[in-house]
This record gives structure tokens, sequence and C-alpha cells, in this order.
């Protein structure tokens, strides 16, 4: 990764070119926005308190009190989140943030660490109305044609035959080692991990090929920070985007509730104690603010280079950034 | 033998799989936004060669093979094996024909050649990329013709048979690319 000062490691990753047509996506982007009142902010990149969840690695750095020994330890943010929530508990209504988010231990032909992010949340839409204007954001960018629509077991069923709400773990293990992946699963525990191992193994190549696929209603063990829904507790009101073979965006039909959030960063730190991961500190303001109130709202995240990388009909995000971590 | 967690694969890499040595060739990293991070490894296996695609868990481990790239030069083939000799130390090392397979061909005297060993032995040899040969056999080819009409077959000392220009004949000594198997030029004298 680190690669070696040569002749022309100084030069960008993508063309010049390249970097223009960036520019006049991110313009329309914000075009889109502006016309129908969403408002821009701007949230903190470094923050006291961070996410919880499993798999993803927070990068850390600190901060020197001048004149006295004492650091504090601060996250940079793997997505603006939490922080865009308490705007939305205070009263900003509509709000859209293209903010640069970080993860560690992400890198490769579809991932680098440092990425820009695209979120927006949309008080008074359900995960359905969001997906409509998603749908419409991605018809415009892209020139693609409306995204289709699946459920998560339908994707799933239609593609293994088999239903991933009620299949138990020794199933999902059979299915996995008759697709040759005999050793990754073996002392797997974990049903969720063999759902993700069939899902990107076999799902994900065969939906969102020639339009954009949204798969919504994913499994409940999978909700992160969506609400359940109400009329399948076994599904969480969660969406992901998919084009070309490449995941695009996730989105909530939002979670208000405190207690639950609070219940399920809980849960996320004892699985990390398991794992023999670090616990995190959770974001008090977060909690705070639900307890205040969080309208009832929607909201998505979409990896910006990816989208201008599918756009631009590139094959690899380091085509579409400025320099990639290597070069960084 | 270290461990190598999969986020350290890449290409060059040797490593352990169903028990045999394999070369890491590619190393994408998969991750569902809100899941487990997988990697789907591309690799070839030294002893059989074939290329197979791996998923692992990212993070897992996988033992690395103890392989190296030493080079030798080929000194002769007795029948059955291969002999090659370090310059150096004057130390050799016997390869068999698994080992040596299809590039048995490329072999020159004295020329150097790369040797992978496999806890000490060798599992392949792999030619210099360019190697001259004496052509021992090729029709003699029309008076006139030039390069460009797509040439004719030649035998060359070590049994290979490349296609080559027609002006180029019996007895001469030629360059040839062995990752390719073709004809570059007649050698410099």
């Amino acid at each position: 990764m680190a690669d070696s000062v040569s002749q022309s490691s100084w030069r960008p990753s993508a063309d010049i070119a390249v970097l223009k047509q960036r520019a006049a996506l991110l313009a329309k982007i914000r075009q889109f926005f502006a016309h129908r009142d969403v408002l821009e902010v701007e949230t903190p990149c470094l923050s006291h308190g961070t996410v919880t969840d499993q798999h993803l690695h927070s990068f850390t750095t600190v901060l020197s009190h001048p004149g006295s020994a004492d650091a504090t330890p601060l996250y940079l943010q793997t997505s603006p989140e939490y922080a865009m929530k308490r705007l939305l508990a205070a009263g900003s209504g509509p709000i859209y943030q293209i903010c640069k988010a970080f993860r560690d231990e992400e890198s490769g032909r579809f991932h680098n660490p440092e990425f820009t992010m695209l979120e927006w949340y949309r008080p008074g839409f359900d995960h359905h109305q969001l997906m409509q204007e998603l749908d419409e954001l991605m018809q415009q960018l892209c020139g693609c044609g409306p995204a289709e629509k699946l459920t998560y077991q339908q994707a799933f069923s239609h593609q293994l035959k088999v239903d991933p709400l009620t299949a138990d773990i020794e199933q999902l293990r059979q299915l996995a080692i008759e697709r040759g992946h005999a050793t990754l699963v073996r002392h797997e525990q974990d049903k969720d991990t063999l759902l993700q191992l069939l899902f990107c193994e076999v799902v994900e190549p065969a939906i969102g090929q020639t339009t954009p696929c949204f798969i919504y209603d994913f499994p409940a063990s999978q909700a992160a920070l969506a609400r359940l829904s109400d009329k399948d507790p076994r599904v969480a009101e969660r969406f992901e985007l998919y084009y070309k073979g490449i995941e695009l965006a996730n989105g909530f039909h939002e979670l208000q509730d405190a207690k639950e959030q609070q219940r399920r960063f809980e849960q996320d730190n004892h699985k990390r104690c398991l794992n023999n991961r670090p616990q995190k500190p959770v974001d008090r303001h977060l909690l705070a603010a639900l307890q205040y109130g969080l309208p009832d709202c929607a909201g998505v995240a979409v990896g910006v280079d990816r989208l201008v990388m599918l756009a631009l009909n590139h094959s690899r995000i380091d085509d579409v950034i400025s320099f990639h971590i290597g070069h960084a | 033998m270290a461990s190598y967690s999969t986020n350290e694969f890449k290409a060059g890499l040797k490593i352990m799989l169903d028990g045999e040595p394999c070369n890491v060739l590619e190393n994408e990293y998969v991750k569902p936004g809100k899941g487990q991070a997988f990697n789907r490894v591309k690799i070839r296996k030294l002893i059989s060669g074939k290329v197979l695609e791996k998923t692992f868990k990212s993070g897992d481990t996988v033992e690395g093979a103890d392989v190296v790239d030493i080079d030798l030069a080929y000194l002769y083939n007795d029948g059955e094996f291969w002999h090659f000799m370090n310059n150096e130390t004057f130390e050799q090392i016997a390869a068999d024909s698994k080992a040596v397979g299809d590039n048995a061909k490329w072999l020159v005297e004295n020329d150097v050649c790369t040797l992978t060993l496999f806890n000490g032995a060798p599992i392949s040899v792999t030619a210099p990329n360019f190697v001259e040969l004496e052509i021992t056999e090729t029709d003699p080819g029309l008076k006139g013709d030039t390069a460009g009409t797509g040439g004719k077959p030649a035998t060359l000392a070590t049994g290979a048979v490349v296609r080559v220009p027609l002006f180029v004949q019996t007895g001469e000594v030629i360059k040839v690319d062995t990752r390719s198997g073709e004809y570059v030029s007649r050698a410099q004298k």
C-alpha cells in the first residue's frame, strides 16, 4: 500500500479531465437538493464518541491541552449520521451533507480509507419515499432507468432457494459449503456472517446489473440504526442500493427510540468484547438528542466516489479520486 | 513459518492452502456496508499450477509457505534430473521433471534460471526471459522472402519449436522470448 516514492508518485490518481467531470456531478447533486429545499450542512469530522458497530473501525487521534499532560481521545467520523441526527432533533428540517468519512482497514478496488459521502435526511419520509428520491437522483446523475425494488427475503430466496428469515445456521452453512466456502464457514457461529457471505457471493452479482436495484427490509439482526417493521418484526426498515455489482448506498427509516438505541450500542460493545475487539465509547450526545426527540424521518448515505466511478464508467475508485491513500 | 492476515495478502505472497504452497495473485476487499468484510483472493497453487478464487473472512490468518526463489546456473540433464549450481557456493541442486515441466525446452547450459524451492526442494524452474538457441532444423524457405509473411516452424537444439521468419536458416543462433515462446531476433555475435 505505502508505495515507495517514485518519479511519478506525486501525480494524481485521477486524470484532470475526470476531476472536472466529478466537480460537475457534485454541482448537480447540490442543485438537486437546492431545488427540493434541502439544507446543506456541515458537521465535525472529529468526535468524542464513535460507532460501536463491530465491523466499522474508526481512526483515533488525540486532542492535547496546552500546559497539561492530559489528552482527550477523539474519533474521525465513519459517517456524519450522529451529528446530523442532533441537527434534526434541534429542528433543522430536511438536511444534506457532502463530507469526508474515514474507515480504517478499508482499502481496495472499491474502498479508500478516506472517502466522500453524501448523506441526507428527510423528516416525514419513510424508507420507501426516500428510495424514490434516491432513485430520481440516480437517474439524473447516471442516466440510468428507474430502479428495481426487492425485499431482502425475495432477492435471497430467489437466488438461493432458501428463506433467509427462517433458515437456521446449519442450512446456511450447507449452502456456503455447496458453493466452495467450506474452510471459511466450518466454525462460523454467527448467522449474520453466513448471510452476508452468501449475499456478497451469490446475490450481489445477480442484481442491479442493468438498472440500479434496491434491497429493503433487511433481517432485524442487521438493523443497524433502522427501526424494526411494525408489520413484520423479523425485518428492519433498512435498504441498500446496488448498481453494476457495487453497493452504493445504505438507508434507514430511522430508529427514534433512545432506549432501544442504547440497547443496540451496548449489544455491539458486548459482541466486540466477545470477539476481542476494543469497546467503543457510545455517543452520549446522540442518545440525549434521541431522548429529546428525533422527528420521524428517513436517511441515507451514498458513497460519492463509487457513484462518480459508475456515472463515468470507471472500474476503480482510484480513477476518480485525486490522490488515493497510497499516494496521499 | 509466520502467519499472515488476509489484510497482508498481496500479489507474490506465498501461503499454505489445503497443504499446498500457493502464490497470491490478487486480493480483492469485499465488504457489505454494514457487516462482515471478506477478501476474495485469487491464488495459484504452486505445485499443480491451478488458479482458483478463495474467499476469506477479513482478518483471518493463514500460514505462510516456506517458499523461496533462488538463481542457479543450469548444468546438465542426466536423463532423470536437471542439475543446477549456485555459482558462488558451487552447491548443486537437482530438479525432477515435475518441477521443470515444459520449461525443459528453454534450459541452456550456464544460463541462470530461477528455481522456486518449497521446504528446500525445487517445485518450479523458470528459464531466463530470453535465451539463445541454435536452429537444428527448418525448411530452407524461398529466396527473396522477407519477414512479415507468417514465417515457418524451426526446431531448436533443445527440441523447442518456434515460428521464425523465412530468412532464418538451419545452423543460425536465434534469440527467443521464453515467456511467449516467440522469436525475437538473430543472436548478436
